[in-house]
């Protein structure tokens, strides 16, 4: 049972509104049957401090990620966790959190791999939610366990590994990472230095965008016709054109991903979530440094 | 991981780190991340001196979020610890809560004697990940190294 989209006039315009909520829109739904909101934040404590109320956390690390292999929690153990956090199937389920909604992107990502049908952004995140003033709660939310259906990971539609990149080089990347990270000057951005390369640059031909050009100050995405003039003016996107993003461990590349798909309408935009942190330690891959894209080397 | 008992005297664990460490390992994991946020709610406020004068103060870089930490070593050979982080960043003040109470009191050498891996040992490493634990051993191996500097000033 899916519950109404969000009508706001300011969604209109992008590809798919109805992935997107606004604060006003969250408040007045609060409670209702069929919806779930989840908060994914950087911070793991950053919940427990004040939550919406009725929210539950998931946390991209200890829930998301598998504790042993580098890779997502399999259909089971998806299922185990919903099934936990009392999320059913055909819930609704609206995704917040700090940072422009990193964690939230990538959280909604997984979400899609698991084909959960109705995922949801609340626009400018946990930032705006507070700025306007709503109400934080630390009262840990109960919600009653429900059966979660096991599902298995779809890898092949939003998702790509290193291998794909390596088909993939010759149609459109984009490296959503900082233009330091991008010429090669670091191999990590300031403060996440424990999520290192061995080696530094881009993958060759991808273009720079950094994520943060889709947020607008207070958090929320840029609306339709700045983002286009982006991607597609200067990033040199063509509509139906196949694109991979990536950043280091692939939290930033799902806002990009979230962007592309949700709100310009691209339908084969995949996540590389193996990023930097993958490639740039990988032994003969193409690197190219500088601020350049790059030519793709003759295979 | 942290099954295993814990040798005092060989590792040299001050005792009110050897405390916090029993206090987290006693409680189920969800349980450790609410005393976690019970450290970040205690974590002081920076001295008077200190808050006008951000030059004294050393980022820690390897913390995912804004923290930054100043070491005195006073007349008595006592270490101070004094750190700063956002209340938007509740983890990483939990961690250098844990620092400031677990070392208060500390000698210089008691300081540098506690082991480089005490974070990985206070039962956080599955609760919080293993990677925001490196953060607090960013500030662990940073407050000793402010420790040596001050020794040789």
């Amino acid at each position: 049972m899916s519950i109404e989209v969000d009508p706001s006039s300011e969604f209109a315009d992008y590809a798919h509104p109805e992935s997107l909520v606004s604060t006003e829109w969250l408040q007045e739904h609060l409670g209702r049957p069929g919806l779930v909101v989840v908060e994914s934040d950087e911070d793991v404590l950053l919940y427990e401090t004040g939550h919406i109320p009725g929210a539950v956390k998931i946390d991209w690390h200890t829930d998301l990620n598998d504790q042993v292999q580098r890779d997502y929690v399999d259909g089971e153990r998806f299922a185990e966790l919903l099934s936990a956090k009392g999320i059913a199937r055909d819930d609704t389920v609206v995704f917040y959190g700090d940072k422009n909604n990193w964690w939230a992107a990538y959280a909604l990502w997984v979400f899609t791999l698991f084909g959960h049908p109705d995922v949801r952004l609340l626009d400018g995140g946990r930032d705006k939610w507070i700025a306007e003033g709503r109400d934080l709660t630390t009262e840990p939310t109960r919600r009653e366990p429900v059966e979660y259906p096991i599902v298995e990971r779809d890898d092949t539609i939003v998702r790509a590994f290193k291998d794909d990149v390596i088909a993939h080089l010759g149609k459109p990347l984009i490296d959503v990472r900082s233009p330091e990270e991008y010429s090669g000057e670091r191999t990590e951005i300031p403060g996440y230095p424990t999520e290192s390369a061995l080696r530094a640059g881009h993958i060759p031909s991808a273009a720079s965008v950094p994520w943060a050009r889709a947020a607008a100050p207070d958090a929320t995405f840029k609306r339709r016709p700045e983002l286009e003039t982006i991607y597609l003016g200067e990033a040199g996107l063509k509509p139906g054109d196949d694109v991979i993003a990536y950043c280091r461990i692939g939290e930033r590349s799902s806002h990009t991903w979230f962007v592309l798909t949700h709100l310009l309408g691209f339908e084969n935009v995949r996540n590389y979530d193996g990023s930097w942190t993958e490639w740039g330690s990988a032994v003969r891959v193409p690197i190219v440094t500088g601020s350049e894209p790059g030519k793709i080397p003759l295979r | 991981m942290t099954s295993q008992p814990f040798d005092d005297d060989r590792a040299g664990l001050a005792p009110a780190l050897a405390e916090i460490r029993d206090d987290f390992l006693a409680l189920e994991q969800p349980d450790r991340l609410q005393l976690l946020l019970e450290f970040s709610n205690e974590l002081p406020e920076l001295p008077e001196r200190y808050r006008d004068h951000p030059d004294l103060l050393e980022r820690v870089v390897e913390c995912q979020s804004p923290v930054y930490i100043f070491v005195e070593v006073d007349d008595s050979n006592i270490v101070h610890l004094h750190a700063t982080a956002p209340r938007e960043s509740p983890t990483t003040r939990g961690f250098a809560s844990i620092l400031v109470q677990g070392l208060a009191g500390l000698s210089a050498d008691e300081v540098l004697a506690v082991p480089d891996d005490y974070p990985q040992t206070i039962g956080l490493t599955q609760a919080v990940s293993p990677l925001r634990i490196r953060g607090m051993s960013a500030l662990l191996g940073r407050t000793k190294r402010q420790v040596r500097e001050k020794l040789v000033a």
